[in-house]
């Protein structure tokens, strides 16, 4: 059912990790990115995998949970994998096949980009799965806070942020609601010829587009009824102090990069 | 007590949509609420109850006539901010007034708006929370809760403002009858322990009897006004308004018809239970 | 022969999960062709789950469901045809339709069942006299309509189905008296006519006590009891004291029992009530009045 939708889910927890600044846990999430993409070989990478298997450990979140992230985009790998395998050519030859070629390359590259992108998810479920959507969408505002000089329409964006992800599970209950009403009805969603589902479709999309433009028009007036008046002059009950140990979680990571970096360095070196 | 609602000739029609004449939704209302008083407002859909409520915190303005809510007149464009904290609204719908994913954090929305420093708005947002009963569920998400539970964090929402008066637009229509009881009981402890001013817009016959007054609304006019066991002793009219009266009550009033000596003004079981035994005791007596 | 049965129905969400939870468990019934039934129990009792096995949008964890006294979920291609002959009108069913004209919304479900135009025709404008609509708003859109029409409009395009079993889910949650009173007696009348079955899903004991042959009642994912009305109210107590509201007339009736005043009844409506007394008073009196 729709209910299952697992993406960008949020579990609750007291560990270090959570405990952190969410814009440090930001910043963290984009060195941490840097870093993947900054060694060229699979050595550096094990840098990165030990760091992810540290912070995973410190967020007692279950590994499941990060299988779980990784599963849907598997047959993306592994065809992508396939394709790499088969067409780059580079390094010895183990079988040939008119323009196809197997080559220790192209098995490199391919082990190297799934590692790379495994590593990758879990660190954005990492950053996702310890922070709450609100708290993220809390911490992207202050962080971009100083485009406001520039005009840049921060406070508007992070209100339409938070309030979509208000909305999700609200709508994700509706939709399965008209679902089932229009199944009730009859209408075939998951069988049936494409243009019958389409018409179905319509179905479901009508009644969610009407409902969603109610909910939006009462939304509205509820928010002028509590004084809601843009960003101008707002405080905020959310506070965010960094603590020492966001300034240590920042440290260590920046340390791991400059070790990613060094192990490339040294490897090529080495390689050569 | 001071007069903390003030509305004289109202008149409101909304704006005429091409090729359709604008519909009068009000028709010239005359009503003034008293600090502290518990109202509860009865129609049928389209009577105009919501409409009404609607102008008592400046979300409708008035075609003609005037209301004035705490001093200060809705028209008044400068001090609509005064206004919407001295007079806060609850919807129908508990999940569309819902702003944030989290609990205390929506509690809070007003006061993040009009800016009341940090501390201010955390002991405000506590004592709000705690005023409804849901503290415990501050970090909660809002889908995580029931019906009745939403509706009292829209209820927290509104009293953080610390306002003077409270409208509900029929906040318990979508709710199951635990949710109802919920809803009841924090609103009529609103009204008791704190002093605010309620209109409930309901119905619910049963709870517009638990109100002090009762305004009813029929095609865009005040049909009756005054107390519970008045309002409901009108059997008929009730009736041909398209409302219900409370079952006891209409057993009396068909008991009565049929020729029996019962009270006309029966509005609780007790009540009932008493006028039942009453007739049994004289039926008694008289067979004797 | 039961135009609806379950055995030992039982369903569980979330299997596996932190969430799992059972809704259904091990539920009996029989339900007689032609009975109207008032379905009550609490928010998260489990009678939503209950009545989505009835059609089969739901598919039990574990037990039957037979309707007709075949196994819904034999043949999984027939479920589409259970559908049909298991009309379930959903909770605010006025926010599912979708089509441009009152008569296309209410046109749907006949057209997905692959009927002729005529038969499609005959049926609307039926089932939209049966439910007090006029003619004239059939060519309307259905987004013009009042709140209460809207929601006769929803049901209609589940009776035009003419299913065997037509189930509604709090088919007046959220409206006013007169709104609530229009679409309840037109089901009545609806049943009068056709001799189908009919469950209700209400929170109102006095609405449920208005119309239902026989009420059923589901507690904590268990059946609680399912049996003639009058019986039903005779466990009043009972049924306070798992939280649910009996009408506020048997409350009085009961109080008076415990006062003394037995009149060895049930009651459950003024009208009864009223007569009931009327007849007491009289009987003792004597002669015409009291």
């Amino acid at each position: 059912m729709l209910r299952d939708v697992t993406i960008g889910q949020y579990f609750p927890g007291n560990s270090l990790i959570h405990r952190l600044d969410p814009r440090f846990k930001i910043v963290i999430t984009l060195i941490y990115i840097l870093m993947l993409f900054t060694g060229s070989n699979v050595v550096c990478l094990a840098v990165g995998a030990v760091y992810t298997l540290i912070a995973v450990y410190l967020s007692r979140i279950p590994l499941k949970m990060f299988w779980k992230s990784v599963k849907p985009l598997l047959p993306f790998l592994l065809i992508t994998a396939v394709l790499n395998i088969l067409l780059v050519d580079s390094g010895d030859v183990y079988f040939k096949w008119k323009f196809l070629k197997i080559t220790s390359g192209g098995i490199n590259i391919s082990v190297f980009m799934i590692i790379r992108i495994v590593l990758l998810i879990m660190g954005s479920s990492l950053l996702t799965y310890t922070t709450s959507p609100i708290t993220l969408t809390d911490a992207i505002e202050r962080l971009l806070s100083p485009l406001k000089l520039l005009k840049f329409p921060v406070h508007e964006l992070a209100m339409m942020m938070s309030i979509a992800l208000r909305f999700v599970p609200t709508l994700i209950e509706e939709t399965d609601k008209i679902m089932s009403a229009q199944k009730a009805r009859g209408a075939e969603i998951d069988t049936g010829s494409f243009m019958t589902r389409a018409k179905n479709m319509i179905s479901i999309l009508v009644p969610l587009f009407i409902s969603s433009f109610r909910r939006a028009d009462e939304l509205a007036t509820a928010m002028e009824c509590r004084c809601y008046n843009g960003g101008e002059g707002r405080t905020r009950l959310r506070q965010l102090r960094a603590a020492p140990r966001d300034v240590i979680a920042l440290v260590i990571t920046l340390i791991f990069y400059a070790a990613a970096i060094a192990v490339s360095i040294v490897f090529k070196l080495l390689t050569q | 007590m001071e007069n903390i609602i003030e509305i004289s000739g109202l008149h409101f029609s909304y704006p005429a949509d091409d090729g359709k004449e604008a519909a009068e939704v009000l028709k010239g209302i005359d009503l003034t609420i008293k600090e502290g008083e518990f109202v509860a407002v009865l129609g049928h859909n389209g009577s105009g109850k919501s409409t009404l409520a609607k102008h008592i915190n400046a979300i409708l303005l008035p075609t003609a006539g005037k209301v004035v809510v705490g001093g200060i007149d809705t028209a008044d464009e400068k001090r609509i901010f005064e206004l919407r904290q001295c007079a806060g609204m609850v919807f129908q719908n508990p999940d569309n007034q819902i702003v944030s994913s989290v609990v205390e954090e929506d509690v809070a929305f007003a006061l993040e708006n009009l800016g009341v420093p940090y501390e201010e708005m955390r002991r405000r947002v506590d004592d709000a929370l705690k005023a409804v009963n849901m503290y415990d569920y501050r970090q909660h998400s809002p889908s995580q809760l029931s019906g009745g539970q939403k509706q009292r964090i829209a209820i927290a929402g509104i009293i953080a403002m610390q306002p003077r008066c409270i409208i509900l637009d029929e906040p318990t229509a979508m709710l199951d009858p635990q949710g109802r009881k919920e809803v009841m009981a924090t609103i009529r402890k609103m009204n008791r322990e704190q002093g605010i001013t309620i209109v409930l817009i309901t119905h619910y016959m049963d709870e517009a009897a638990q109100c002090d007054r009762i305004v009813v609304m029929d095609k865009g006019t005040v049909a009756l006004d005054a107390t519970p066991r008045e309002v409901f002793s009108h059997v008929e009219k009730v009736m041909e308004i398209g409302l219900d009266v409370p079952q006891v009550t209409e057993l009396a009033w068909e008991l009565r018809k049929a020729g029996c000596d019962i009270p006309q003004d029966i509005i609780t079981e007790q009540e009932c239970v008493e006028a039942i035994q009453k007739l049994f005791a004289q039926n008694k007596a008289i067979s004797r | 022969m039961a135009i609806l049965e379950t055995q030992q129905l039982t369903y569980t969400y979330s299997i596996g999960s932190p969430f799992e939870k059972t809704a259904v468990d091990h539920v009996d019934l029989k339900i007689e062709e032609g009975e109207m039934v008032g379905v009550m129990g609490h928010t998260g009792s489990g009678k939503s789950t209950l009545i989505q096995h009835f059609n089969g949008l739901l598919r039990p964890t574990s037990g039957k469901v037979l309707l007709d006294g075949q196994d819904i979920w034999a043949d999984k291609k027939r479920i589409r045809d259970v559908r049909f002959q298991v009309g379930l009108v959903f909770q605010y069913p006025e926010y599912q339709i979708f089509e441009e004209t009152v008569f296309k919304d209410i046109a749907f479900g006949p057209r997905n069942m692959g009927l002729d135009e005529k038969e499609i025709k005959r049926r609307v404008l039926e089932t939209a006299h049966d439910i007090g609509l006029k003619e004239e708003l059939l060519k309307r859109s259905p987004f013009e309509l009042s709140g209460g029409q809207k929601r006769r409009v929803a049901i209609a395009g589940v009776m035009a189905m003419e299913p065997k079993v037509l189930i509604l889910d709090e088919p007046t949650a959220g409206l006013d008296p007169a709104g609530r009173d229009k679409i309840l007696s037109h089901i009545k009348a609806y049943h009068e006519r056709k001799k189908n079955t009919i469950l209700i899903v209400s929170h109102s004991m006095e609405d449920i006590a208005g119309f239902a042959d026989k009420i059923l009642v589901m507690n904590k994912a268990k059946l609680f009891c399912y049996d003639d009305t009058e019986k039903v109210f005779g466990r009043a107590e009972e049924i306070s004291a798992i939280g649910l509201d009996v009408p506020q007339i048997t409350k009085v009736f009961l109080e008076l029992k415990k006062q003394g005043l037995d009149f060895g009844k049930e009651v459950y409506t003024v009208p009864y009530a009223r007569d009931l007394l009327l007849r007491h008073l009289q009987g003792k009196a004597g002669e015409g009045q009291c």
